[in-house]
């Protein structure tokens, strides 16, 4: 039997803050074990030239550590056959770096569509014809199923990805969903790239979570490099990160009740994310603050006077967002088609270890700000709202309280700003690091390994998304059709970040 | 909900003018004399993602809200490329994206424009030199404007857009 513990007690790990230690086969399949008892939760699997690496999770104690297997034969153990949420993520393994996963249920590529003209290429990277071929989809049968395939284009603006539902009449059995249109490479370009050239890839894995983004892959090269941030950064980094959580937020309620066609919220809700988007370009020059965390800081320190500005923007916000809460709540049309539709189970989203508002809606209440604290939340006081009915309506509802949270985090990090450097060298150098990050969609893990000439040689990003673009498969079934886009909004799962 | 409706029609509108003429002059002289002629005063527009960090869908979204209010200018986006005259394509267009584009934009009935909005878009951005990305939509399909941005602003976005419409007119 292996556990966590074990992996603590090994030496020899460079990676910081938590170790990262090799192991053999059998530990291997031991700590897949543990995940599939529930007792450890995985937060990543990923591959590296000639060996897989496994992060894993024990959220009672809020610590992490990193498994790494060898394989000199290109192969490993199959951590699918015992815990199925590391599935796609295998599948990708096999894609980026020809690694076959032995024993696994689903062999079918994920990202890879044929259309790379190269085959594993961040592996071997064998030349191909690049013509694409078929994807066997899951094979339904029974009297009276028909299929409806939607996507890769969908009909409004949305990420693409494509969404095969077998329906019986209005009701679906089945959602299968495809992804990896959106596949750029990102693990690939990285590489070589100097850290700060790398957070710039990094913050655009997914661009409406960039901070989160950023702020992963920089405390992860500054863990490898033992960087002590200045605190003034650390108290705008946070700044950053719940003014992108407010904005989304809002943005998804407008959307979510939208799409149940209930358009004065979104009308009013894209009022006040406009508000937030113009206070973040006075206060960090760019509406989405892309690039402003980076390496050992962030780039641009905050005026004076948008300061007051984004005061001005959280007491509009203050003043207005209950009428429309009171709106969502009183209006009985809409709570008709939000409350009981796509329910996601706990069971599950404790078995994948969902985070955000899909996890803390099913009563999964693990929020990275608060199980594995990092600054500035370790100084800052924060409730993380949890409901257990885990319905759309619950999703709202756990958004709407997490607006109302980073509205205080905001004020509270601008009352206390910290007089200080806002960037702190990052000397050249290897190592390991790796972090976990609450974005507004749920938790981002990031590793980071550089060279001894300070240049990345491997970077990992692990979207939330992972972890609940599945359980939108489940929360879909036995809804009608015409309730996927509620369900799916209420999700909002990234496809670029999964997608890579 | 009454009270809400009410004070829409009390306030003053959030709605601002639209960009200085000046940036819309010089985006309509980029594009071709034959736009010029064809174009009528409205758009109907396809947006397609063909590989974007999804940072300026949130952009192209905001067009829609108060301030902006695209439709005032007699632009819309519609949900079938049948229905466009304009593909507004962001992404550094991945390979697994190429061939969805390359469909809509022949389900596109001519005479179409297609807009490239992002520096991805444009010529990869920082996906550039990718084996998974064409380095642009121009690769894919023939581009006629580009509106560049990481993300492009709404401003940008609309002031790009009010140019194929000034173009019609001209």
């Amino acid at each position: 039997m292996v556990n966590l513990s074990d992996l603590f007690a090994r030496n020899g790990s460079t990676c910081r803050p938590w170790p990262r230690v090799s192991v053999n086969e059998a530990e291997w399949t031991g700590l897949c074990v543990e995940l599939a008892a529930g007792r450890l939760t995985l937060s990543a699997l990923f591959g590296d030239s000639g060996a897989v690496h496994m992060a894993l999770l024990e959220e009672a104690n809020g610590r992490l550590a990193l498994a790494s297997l060898p394989c000199p034969t290109g192969a490993f153990p199959s951590v699918a056959r015992h815990h199925p949420p590391a599935a796609r993520l295998e599948r990708t393994i096999r894609d980026l770096f020809g690694l076959a996963p032995v024993g696994a249920p689903d062999l079918r590529p994920w990202l890879d569509h044929a259309r790379w003209g190269v085959r594993a290429p961040l592996g071997a990277a064998i030349p191909d014809a690049g013509a694409g071929e078929a994807y066997p989809v899951l094979p339904v049968e029974g009297e009276g199923l028909h299929q409806i395939p939607v996507g890769p284009v969908h009909a409004g603006i949305i990420e693409p990805g494509h969404f095969r539902f077998s329906a019986y009449g209005e009701t679906v059995v089945r959602l299968e969903e495809r992804l990896g249109y959106v596949h750029k490479g990102m693990e690939g370009l990285m590489a070589g790239r100097t850290p700060e050239e790398a957070a710039r890839i990094a913050g655009r894995h997914s661009g409406d979570a960039t901070v989160a983004y950023a702020l992963a892959f920089c405390r992860a090269v500054e863990a490898a490099r033992g960087v002590a941030v200045p605190e003034r950064a650390h108290a705008l980094r946070g700044l950053m990160a719940e003014l992108e959580r407010l904005a989304n937020h809002l943005g998804d309620i407008g959307a979510i009740c939208n799409d149940a066609a209930f358009a004065i919220m979104l009308a009013h809700c894209g009022v006040l994310r406009e508000r937030v988007l113009r206070a973040s370009a006075r206060a960090f020059g760019h509406r989405l603050m892309m690039d402003r965390v980076v390496p050992g800081g962030v780039a641009q320190d905050i005026p004076t006077e948008a300061i007051a500005g984004v005061k001005a923007m959280v007491a509009e916000v203050r003043r207005a967002f209950p009428a429309l809460v009171r709106l969502y709540d009183e209006t009985a049309s809409l709570q008709d088609r939000t409350v009981g539709t796509g329910f996601t189970k706990p069971d599950y989203v404790r078995t994948f270890g969902a985070g955000g508002f899909v996890g803390r809606a099913s009563g999964r209440g693990f929020d990275a700000r608060r199980a594995l604290p990092y600054p500035p939340y370790d100084r800052l006081p924060f409730e993380v709202p949890v409901r257990a009915d885990g319905d759309v309506n619950a999703r709202v509802w756990v958004r709407i309280r997490e607006v109302e949270e980073s509205l205080g985090l905001i004020i509270r990090l601008l009352d206390t700003l910290p007089k200080s450097d806002i960037l702190a060298p990052v000397p050249a150098g290897g190592g390991e690091g790796v972090a976990l990050v609450e974005s507004f969609r749920g938790d981002v893990f990031a590793f980071v390994a550089l060279e001894g000439d300070g240049r990345v040689r491997r970077a990992h990003l692990r979207d939330p998304s992972w972890f609940q673009w599945p359980l939108l498969e489940t929360a879909i079934e036995g809804n009608i059709v015409a309730d996927f886009p509620l369900c799916n909004k209420s999700f909002n799962c990234s496809y670029s970040g999964v997608d890579l | 909900m009454r009270k809400l409706l009410l004070q829409g029609l009390l306030k003053a509108p959030l709605t601002e003018t639209a960009p200085d003429d000046a940036a819309v002059e010089a985006l309509a002289r980029e594009l071709d004399a034959a736009a010029r002629a064809r174009l009528g005063r409205s758009l109907s527009i396809r947006e397609v993602d063909a590989g974007s960090c999804n940072g300026c869908e949130l952009e192209i979204h905001a067009l829609g809200n108060a301030f902006y209010d695209l439709d005032r200018f007699g632009i819309r986006f519609v949900a079938s490329p049948r229905h466009a005259d304009v593909l507004l394509v962001t992404g550094p267009v991945a390979k697994n994206m190429a061939e969805a584009l390359k469909r809509t934009y022949d389900a596109t009935p001519g005479p179409k424009w297609v807009v490239a909005a992002g520096d991805c878009a444009i010529n990869g951005g920082v996906f550039a030199g990718s084996y998974a990305v064409t380095d642009g939509a121009g690769a894919v399909v023939p581009v006629d404007l580009k509106i560049p941005g990481c993300p492009p602003t709404p401003v940008d976005l609309l002031t790009g857009l009010l140019a194929l419409l000034k173009a019609g007119k001209g």
